[in-house]
């Protein structure tokens, strides 16, 4: 019966330095500004809720399960600002009732514009969560859950993954429920896991809003409503960003308090229980088929692409980045090709959205822009500055191919030492 | 509602955003029913056309009133006073001495109109002097009026003590309206004879109306005055919506415009711009650089434009009026405006409603109300330069400015403006 799914999405772009047209230097981040963020959300989110969660987890002799998404991006960051995350997240790993999903290792919006870039991006990201947790990914999520039928199918022609994510939009299931599993329309294996948008975002928005008509939110009244799922569903998925624990949620709102008795609330109904996707994916059959002609995601009120793309210059940089694909891997340089695939990061688009702007929003979080037209021009200056180094270079090596040994070497600065990693390796062993 | 208004010369007749805002409010407060006596300083050559009309025979001619069409509700007077805003103390008595030798000129040449011309001087040589005989006159005015309003509203320091004097003799509240300070004006090389009339203005005032929380905050802090006595009306825009009826100016263009549209004086940053200018002309070659207005640095400009090496890149076409204004928007591709101090600016808003994308100073009232337009440090001129050349670069970048700045532009209206100052006014009256 109506089994918990939950899954945290964890991820953090590496943000541009101040780039004007007349500088040349060919480092485009800012180490500083991403390092402080880093270290500040690992404070105050990653490293308390992951001990939180490993805590429940050891409990509850695994009876307790989630799922994450990690971005490759956040990985590096993670390494060399808080790699003490690192050891939080392979404890939960070890735990056995963990999951990690699959995405694009630079959370991107390949898949839009470069199909050959996106797999590539998947292939990396599987291999790099093999590397670090030990488990090969085949539950597959998109950026921002952004879907439809077509990417349904080139998933399922990949043959790697069991079940695909996305949000739960109104506009697709009509007047069907997301508690259930489905088959995206045009495939026959693939299983769609859809987001309960109501339930999650209860937890990720609405939580400390006092002006909400159910604030506060008690895990006991949050279980009843779980509860009151049984009979009528056999999943909920409670898809929501990790930062929601600790960052959009502060610690003094109670979430952490909430989720430590979530789990036990939520268990007292007999019926109940918690699973990762892919036991989810395992334990049920396709209840119908679904159809997403249309792109759909999990952002904003419109569920759609408007927050990446809804303006002139958002649409204007995307493409110039993926029109240079060609040159960049002509150049076979492994610096620049890691610059543009971290110009990637969505949230580069993200910066540049003017819709709400006059309203300060979740837009704003952690944008270190004044304006959208600044981030614009501050990518468009770092995009010509890779342009040019690009013509500069000219190599006609053959063309760079994703082979497991060369995933481990992108790793930044990391000498692949068998499956532990050095930091967690007793004192006498490591090197 | 009834106002006594100590107010400046209308458009076309002006020389900058007092004229302007003085304008855009008194239409707007006549159009919400208030009734006004606007009472402005004009130089009378005794060549004067008929549609005035005299209003105090007994007195000595210093006076007359008149009414526009569309300003229905609004009654003129004019004092006759060399009085000018932005003048300085050296450019009034160059002023007066030019008035004087030209006066003796038509003297000596129309003997027999002579009898036209009161025989004395009828303004002071210095500039101190002339604002305290014009507060005089002022006083008068309103004793003839019967003190028929409800109270004073006093646009700039020139006119507070205008503004005392009559609200002392009438016993009406005073409402001293704060356009621009000596500080944004001097830097900080102050007058302090100024500073002195501008502080008695706000000390004596029932309430202060600043144009931004940018002059506010000046107030504050360089005069004196506690926070409660200070609110803020930011300025509008008039739109007119008839530009698209001009005709096409028949210059060819295909060289990008960057436009600079204000007075060429210390306080809008001429100097910032032409470094800028050159950095861009570093990266780009075929962009124009216009600097439209006139002023005491407007000399000093061309001299730089020249020491920099982009003399021919930099093009001077002194004042511009009315129409000329709305052909010189048509042809910019850019508008900057690299403010020291700027207590409000109305320029950038026009500019965006003329379809031109601007670039503004942080150090400026309209930056406040703006969201879509560009903010730089006025002295950043390498950010200047590199957000010239992004917008000239990325169409995209012009397009949307243009198009959410236009947009954003429409919720600026006087109306709103004259909404709050009548707020304003009524609780000044509220019995306490």
């Amino acid at each position: 019966m109506p089994s918990v799914c939950f899954y945290f999405q964890v991820h953090q772009p590496e943000r541009l330095r101040h780039y004007t047209v007349f500088d040349n230097n060919h480092h485009y981040f800012d180490d500083h500004k991403n390092s402080t963020i880093c270290r500040k959300v690992a404070n105050k989110c990653y490293l308390p809720a992951n001990r939180l969660l490993l805590d429940i987890i050891r409990r509850f002799e695994g009876r307790f399960k989630i799922a994450y998404s990690i971005t490759g991006v956040l990985l590096e960051q993670l390494l060399e600002y808080s790699p003490e995350v690192m050891s939080t997240f392979d404890a939960l790993a070890r735990t056995g009732c963990v999951e990690f999903l699959a995405e694009t290792y630079y959370h991107s919006l390949s898949f839009l514009y470069s199909r050959e870039e996106f797999i590539e991006q998947i292939n990396k990201h599987s291999e790099t969560i093999n590397y670090y947790f030990g488990q090969t990914p085949r539950v597959f999520r998109n950026t921002e859950l952004i879907y439809n039928n077509d990417l349904a199918c080139l998933i399922e022609s990949m043959d790697k993954f069991d079940a695909i994510i996305t949000e739960g939009a109104d506009h697709v299931l009509g007047f069907r429920s997301p508690n259930f599993l489905y088959r995206p329309k045009g495939c026959n294996k693939l299983k769609l896991l859809l987001k309960n948008y109501s339930l999650s975002d209860d937890i990720a928005f609405r939580f400390s809003n006092r002006g909400w008509t159910q604030w506060p939110l008690t895990a006991e009244k949050f279980a009843n409503w779980i509860h009151n799922v049984n009979g009528n569903g056999n999943v909920v998925n409670l898809f929501m960003d990790y930062e929601t624990f600790g960052e959009h949620q502060w610690e003094d709102t109670g979430i952490f308090d909430f989720m430590r008795h979530l789990p036990e609330e939520i268990l007292k109904h007999p019926d109940n229980n918690f699973k990762t996707p892919t036991e989810v994916a395992q334990s049920y059959d396709v209840f119908d088929t679904v159809d997403v002609p249309h792109i759909i995601s999990w952002a904003d009120t419109e569920r759609d692409l408007s927050a990446w793309l809804g303006n002139a210059m958002q649409s204007n940089a995307i493409h110039e980045l993926y029109r240079l694909e060609k040159k960049i891997r002509q150049t076979n340089d492994e610096k620049i090709i890691s610059d543009w695939r971290k110009l990637q990061v969505s949230d580069h688009f993200y910066y540049m959205c003017t819709k709400y702007f006059a309203d300060g929003d979740v837009h704003k979080y952690f944008n270190p822009y004044d304006s959208p037209y600044d981030s614009y021009i501050n990518f468009m200056n770092v995009l010509d500055s890779l342009h040019s180094r690009c013509s500069e270079q000219i190599d006609g090596g053959k063309l760079r191919s994703a082979s497991k040994q060369d995933a481990k070497n992108y790793i930044r600065g990391v000498k692949p030492q068998g499956k532990n990693p050095p930091d967690l390796l007793p004192a006498d062993q490591a090197v | 509602m009834r106002i006594f208004m100590l107010g400046w010369e209308f458009p076309p007749y002006i020389s900058g955003g007092l004229g302007t805002a003085c304008y855009g409010l008194t239409r707007a407060m006549s159009q919400l029913g208030m009734k006004i006596t606007f009472v402005l300083p004009k130089m009378v050559e005794g060549e004067y056309t008929s549609h005035v009309k005299l209003l105090c025979p007994g007195s000595q001619k210093t006076t007359f009133s008149s009414t526009f069409g569309e300003l229905k509700n609004v009654k003129f007077h004019s004092i006759n006073s060399p009085l000018q805003p932005y003048t300085t103390s050296d450019i009034y008595e160059k002023q007066i001495e030019e008035t004087l030798r030209k006066k003796y000129e038509i003297h000596s040449r129309n003997v027999s109109s002579a009898s036209q011309f009161v025989s004395s001087i009828d303004y002071s040589c210095d500039m101190y002097t002339e604002v305290h005989r014009y507060a005089a006159i002022a006083a008068e005015l309103a004793e003839f009026e019967n003190y028929n309003f409800d109270l004073v509203h006093a646009h700039d320091w020139m006119t507070y003590p205008a503004g005392i004097a009559v609200s002392s003799i009438s016993g009406k509240p005073l409402v001293v309206h704060v356009h621009s300070t000596e500080f944004d004006r001097s830097g900080e090389n102050v007058n302090q004879m100024i500073y002195d009339i501008e502080r008695q203005g706000m000390e004596r005032a029932s309430k202060i109306i600043a144009v931004s929380h940018f002059t506010r905050n000046i107030i504050i802090s360089r005069y004196g005055i506690p926070g409660d006595k200070v609110e803020v009306v930011y300025n509008g825009v008039e739109r007119n919506g008839n530009w698209s009826n001009l005709m096409e100016t028949g210059i060819s263009k295909d060289e990008k415009i960057v436009l600079f549209l204000g007075r060429i004086t210390m306080q809008k940053g001429p100097e910032y711009f032409l470094h800028a200018a050159k950095k861009v002309l570093e990266v780009m070659e075929n962009v124009k650089f216009v600097m439209a207005g006139s002023g005491d640095l407007m000399h000093r400009s061309i001299e730089l434009a020249a020491e920099l090496g982009i003399g021919q890149k930099v093009l001077f076409t002194g004042f511009l009026r009315g129409e000329d204004v709305h052909k010189i928007y048509k042809l910019a591709d850019l508008y900057v405006m690299p403010s020291v101090s700027e207590p409000f600016g109305i320029a950038p808003l026009e500019a965006l409603d003329n379809d031109v994308p601007v670039i503004i100073s942080k150090q400026s009232g309209v930056s406040e109300v703006l969201m879509h337009a560009l903010k730089v440090d006025f002295w950043d001129v390498n950010e200047i330069a590199n957000k010239i050349i992004a917008v000239l670069k990325y169409p995209p970048l012009q397009m949307t400015l243009k198009s959410h700045g236009n947009f954003e532009v429409r919720k600026l209206r006087w109306k709103d403006s004259a909404a709050k100052c009548a707020k304003i006014y009524e609780d000044m009256l509220l019995p306490v």
